[in-house]
């Protein structure tokens, strides 16, 4: 375990590790090529040792497991007293963590205990130099992210401090393929409660593993009352064909069209930021860097103007059909195909012109293979 | 907390008579992202706020919401801390427009260039400056960076306990499973659900735009400072606010028409809130832009269809045959 390593924190969740986490392996496997280095992933949760082996076949070389009672249930100080523990016994030079409610809440209690850098919500990260007048860092991370509204992308670098902390969403990275056949080390992390060595004097503290976490009591003062979480009701990444509305779509009864489009190609409902924030679709609708990335067979962008933010969700689409009213549109830069147009108009002809030949074809064909159609 | 203020009474009394609660809200004057032009950035990357209009960041309003519900609530007082330049102050006056009792304007140019580590650092000074509190609220991220960071760095260097991305206080409770200590319960948004957690006092909550609708700035209060601006500054219609001016305080008239000092924007520098150099500003900020590129769209290559019926079945057709749609 040498000092260096490329470190993913490891979101476990009902017993899973979190797909954000397992997307930060590939990259960080990456990363840690160009760097000559390995790769380390942090798991902390109570039981959580036996998601190691999936970490070391999705790239990690160690895995650091933080195995405790007392770590149950997420909170952002027991957490981040052993990530700081363990950050500052093995010296990773990056740890990567999911942009997620755990991750976002988490990483920057890490950064400023460190006291080093962080940025939110990458889109890219790589590895390259960053010249400041007369001295060449090497070997830094990019971090490179959409900021301002996205009228800009900025690519941030960290020279001075280490480690080099990011946080990336869920599905901004592609998800490694896993190989069972790699091989790596599971380190049991050794926790113990302050109150454990309450009598222990400070001699003998220090004289204890390296790398041992002591959960103090003040790491308790936040305690979890109930959680409740649902499986996402929609995916949006396994779907092949996403109608996605903007605000051009107007209403909350404007999503009906949208909805209605989606059933009539057997698609799944996408919207922009603006649409969600404005209460027309639910929030695990959204696409964009601050929502769901996709790589859909068909994208249709109907109203959708497409900020920055939300192409980096949407530009991997195989075909994108972009409708809106405005020429200028950001969105048709991006577009295969373009209707300048109002998409209350539009969706109803493409509605009824599937129904006249695709649904009527696919009727056929579903006919004559199972006799009957479903419609 | 000492007098009852004729004028300035919006707060009802409090409806559980525990102690009253010192709320510090923290906001960020930001540059309207939704409007940037072509000139918004400088050459070093930084953003060049004076091509922007200003606004009052939207979740530090509710922030500020949620501050204000509280002390209505259990009685208490609303000190509403932020950094920026000497403009900044307008989003202190919006704040003493919707109720908040005391104001403080950080400002110095030594705080220029700032990261999050960097800005987390001078606010956990300054709030230390204030003395004992009860809660720290602010928004959940500011619309110019996006980054949620400043909120659980600041809980972070006052060794406070942290709840991000509240939706809901459910109040401040005395009795409670850690004894004597009163804690408060708040729901967090988490994927696909949420999460109530309680946790004891001092503590730091970043609020959402979900958490509640934030008051409009009350006529009454705008028309007290404004008429209390023109007496304590003839001149200076509008400037009552401006640090810069020795005269910054705001005086407000009382029912028996003698002025009485109530609130005024205060203004702390680097040393005030006893910052070390090394750590404000861009010299303690690790991160750095390395470059900046202005989003240029590539020409658009897209086929454009005619928004006709004819030509909208056409290009259905054709996605249906190439097996693209169906």
């Amino acid at each position: 375990m040498a000092s260096g390593q490329v470190w993913v924190f490891a979101e476990a969740e009902a017993g899973q590790v979190a797909e954000v986490s397992l997307e930060l392996l590939g990259r960080a496997a990456e990363l840690a090529t160009a760097l000559k280095t390995q790769v380390g992933a942090v798991l902390c949760g109570s039981g959580v040792s036996e998601l190691g082996p999936t970490l070391i076949a999705h790239g990690a070389h160690t895995v650091y497991a933080a195995d405790h009672p007392d770590l149950a249930a997420y909170l952002a100080q027991p957490y981040a007293r052993v990530l700081v523990t363990l950050i500052r016994t093995y010296r990773p030079q990056i740890v990567l963590y999911g942009a997620s409610s755990t991750g976002r809440d988490l990483a920057p209690r890490v950064a400023s205990a460190l006291r080093t850098g962080l940025t939110a919500d990458c889109t890219d990260l790589r590895i390259g130099s960053h010249r400041v007048r007369e001295h060449t860092y090497n070997d830094l991370l990019w971090q490179i992210r959409p900021a301002f509204g996205g009228n800009i992308i900025a690519t941030i670098v960290c020279p001075q401090h280490r480690p080099q902390m990011a946080t990336v969403r869920e599905g901004v990275l592609r998800m490694p393929t896993a190989d069972p056949a790699r091989s790596g080390e599971v380190l049991l992390v050794p926790v113990r409660r302050a109150l454990d060595v309450d009598t222990a004097t400070a001699g003998e503290r220090k004289s204890t593993t390296a790398g041992t976490v002591f959960l103090e009591p003040q790491d308790f003062a936040v305690s979890l009352v109930e959680r409740h979480r649902e499986q996402k009701r929609v995916n949006l990444k396994a779907a092949r064909i996403i109608v996605a509305g903007g605000a051009g779509v107007g209403s909350k009864e404007g999503f009906a069209l949208i909805q209605q489009l989606a059933d009539t190609v057997g698609g799944v409902v996408g919207a922009s930021r603006a649409a969600v924030d404005a209460g027309w679709v639910p929030h695990d609708h959204q696409i964009g860097q601050t929502g769901t990335t996709v790589r859909p067979k068909l994208y249709i962008a109907a109203g959708i103007s497409g900020s920055v933010q939300h192409r980096a969700g949407m530009d991997q689409s195989a075909r994108i059909l972009a409708i809106d009213t405005d020429p200028q549109a950001p969105i048709f830069s991006v577009a295969h195909y373009g209707i300048v147009g109002d998409l209350h108009k539009v969706l109803p002809l493409m509605i009824q012109a599937y129904r006249s030949k695709g649904g009527a074809a696919q009727y056929a064909a579903v006919g004559a293979t199972h006799g009957e159609g479903q419609g | 907390m000492s007098q009852e203020d004729p004028v300035l009474s919006t707060r009802t009394h409090a409806a559980d008579p525990g102690d009253p609660l010192r709320l510090v809200v923290l906001v960020k004057q930001v540059p309207d992202t939704s409007n940037v032009t072509g000139d918004a950035m400088k050459e070093d990357g930084t953003v060049n706020r004076a091509a922007l209009p200003a606004i009052f960041n939207p979740e530090d309003l509710n922030a500020l919401e949620e501050a204000l519900l509280l002390r209505e609530r259990y009685g208490g007082r609303v000190t509403v801390l932020t950094m920026g330049p000497p403009a900044a102050a307008q989003v202190l006056r919006e704040s003493l427009y919707r109720g908040a009792d005391e104001v403080i304007l950080l400002s110095d140019r030594r705080f220029a260039g700032a990261d999050t580590l960097a800005t987390s650092y001078a606010l956990a000074q300054a709030v230390r400056q204030l003395g004992p509190f009860d809660l720290v609220l602010c928004g959940r991220q500011a619309i110019d960076g996006d980054t949620a960071q400043v909120g659980p760095q600041v809980a972070e260097k006052l060794g406070l306990p942290q709840i991000t991305c509240v939706s809901s206080i459910a109040g401040v409770h005395t009795a409670s499973p850690f004894g004597e200590q009163r804690t408060v319960v708040a729901t967090r948004s988490i994927e696909g659900g949420y999460e109530t957690l309680a946790a004891t006092l001092p503590t730091l909550l970043t609020v959402t735009s979900e958490a509640n609708e934030p008051r409009p700035p009350s006529v009454k209060l705008v028309l007290i400072y404004k008429d209390a601006a023109a007496e304590a500054l003839p001149d200076y219609d509008d400037s009552y606010l401006n640090p810069d001016h020795d005269a910054a305080e705001v005086c407000l008239t009382a029912v028996d028409g003698r002025a009485v000092c109530r609130a005024k924007v205060v203004q702390w520098d680097a040393e005030a809130i006893a910052a070390g150099e090394d750590l404000i500003g861009l010299r303690g900020s690790p991160t750095r832009v390395k470059n900046i590129e202005s989003v240029v769209l590539a020409q658009a290559d897209a086929r454009m269809v005619e928004p006709t019926p004819g030509a909208v079945a056409e290009l259905v057709t054709e996605l249906i045959e190439e097996h693209i749609l169906g």
